[in-house]
């Protein structure tokens, strides 16, 4: 692969996985987190999030936050391939619990079911929860 | 690199409480470890409901548990499951080092 | 071995302090290096000076700040959630400094490992 531009950060690559299991509004690490991830992306690392239980919520469209009062972030993940963070994934489990199906997202992510999630969480080398 | 991560989980709320344990449990890959502490100590315990998972996730993971933890909540009499193992602060330190990465379920 | 390690949540409400703390205090007996404990969420708090627990309990921002003494470990906190939750500098406990969430990804990027605590 041809490098088109001199990378700014130098040092090893390492997988990041970020895990949001929490849902949006009632608590703020789903904003939080997403704050990280932004940062991540000047550091050319390998990225990925994960979106299981709750956190398949975060990325549920059509939120509308004006009568409680609190900033709605929800357009910040659309922005994220802009960053170059482009792994998203969604646990099927996590979806068909919910009653949610991949259209109610607002963002393109790989569903993925248990088994295959696993497999790629296994793969980490650094995993930050919140 | 490959995907050979020995991957080390830790949980620790009780699984009365959240679903950070029956997550982990989904998705934990054989091979891993999972210490349980702070308030998922009691998940070790004999004769609760959720005995049988912790049971049956032993044919495939390691399974520890923080006994500073259990002491404080009072349970180190009770006994705890066959085959999970206790282990102290030092224990966790050599746990950590020992696994490839670790993998919090908050 | 390098560890870095993120905490989530202030003192006393979560335990999560607590054990951070005593895994790092195990990991430096041990003959480990802490490269960094970066405070985020209400982690934050634990950077507050003017916490002032009951004379007979443990005094956690005490603590991490005699560690920071002691074994020259940095303490960081981010300056996001730091400003959100009225943590500045003037309140800083001694050992503390305020800094950017670059400072966690550099963290888990030069450990060998990162250990998160949190809820």
């Amino acid at each position: 692969m041809a490098e088109e531009y001199e990378d700014e950060f130098d040092g090893p690559i390492k997988r990041f996985l970020f895990v949001n299991r929490k849902a949006p509004y009632g608590s703020i690490y789903a904003l939080e987190s997403l704050e990280v991830v932004l940062i991540s992306a000047a550091f050319d690392q390998d990225i990925s999030l994960v979106f299981m239980d709750d956190g398949v919520y975060q990325i549920a469209k059509d939120q509308d936050t004006e009568a409680i009062n609190m900033k709605n972030f929800s357009r910040t993940y659309r922005a994220l391939d802009g960053y170059d963070v482009e792994k998203l994934y969604v646990e099927k489990e996590s979806l068909e619990a919910r009653g949610l199906k991949e259209e109610d997202l607002l963002v393109d992510v790989e569903v993925l079911n248990s088994k295959q999630l696993g497999k790629l969480m296994n793969a980490q080398d650094v995993v930050i929860t919140s | 690199m490959s995907g050979d991560t020995k991957m080390l989980h830790m949980v620790n709320k009780s699984p009365f409480e959240k679903t950070a344990l029956s997550s982990c449990l989904r998705i934990a890959e054989s091979g891993s470890a999972i210490l349980l502490f702070e308030d998922a100590v009691y998940a070790a315990l004999q004769n609760t409901s959720v005995a049988n998972e912790i049971v049956n996730c032993l044919k495939n993971l390691q399974v520890y548990i923080l006994g500073p933890d259990l002491a404080a909540r009072g349970m180190s009499n009770k006994p705890i499951i066959d085959g999970v193992k206790t282990i102290d602060y030092d224990g966790f330190v050599d746990l950590v080092a020992e696994y490839d990465a670790v993998h919090s379920w908050l | 071995m390098k560890f870095g390690i993120l905490v989530n949540e202030g003192p006393f409400t979560h335990q999560s302090s607590d054990s951070a703390y005593q895994f790092a205090n195990a990991a430096i007996k041990k003959g480990h290096e802490i490269t960094r404990v970066f405070f985020y969420h209400d982690g934050v708090n634990n950077s507050n000076k003017l916490s002032e627990p009951q004379s007979d309990d443990r005094n956690l921002v005490q603590l991490w700040s005699e560690m920071a003494e002691k074994n020259g470990v940095e303490l960081i906190v981010c300056v996001a959630a730091a400003l959100r939750r009225g943590i500045k500098d003037e309140i800083l406990a001694p050992g503390f400094q305020i800094s950017g969430l670059g400072q966690l990804i550099e963290a888990g990027i030069e450990a060998d490992r990162l250990v998160v605590f949190g809820d």
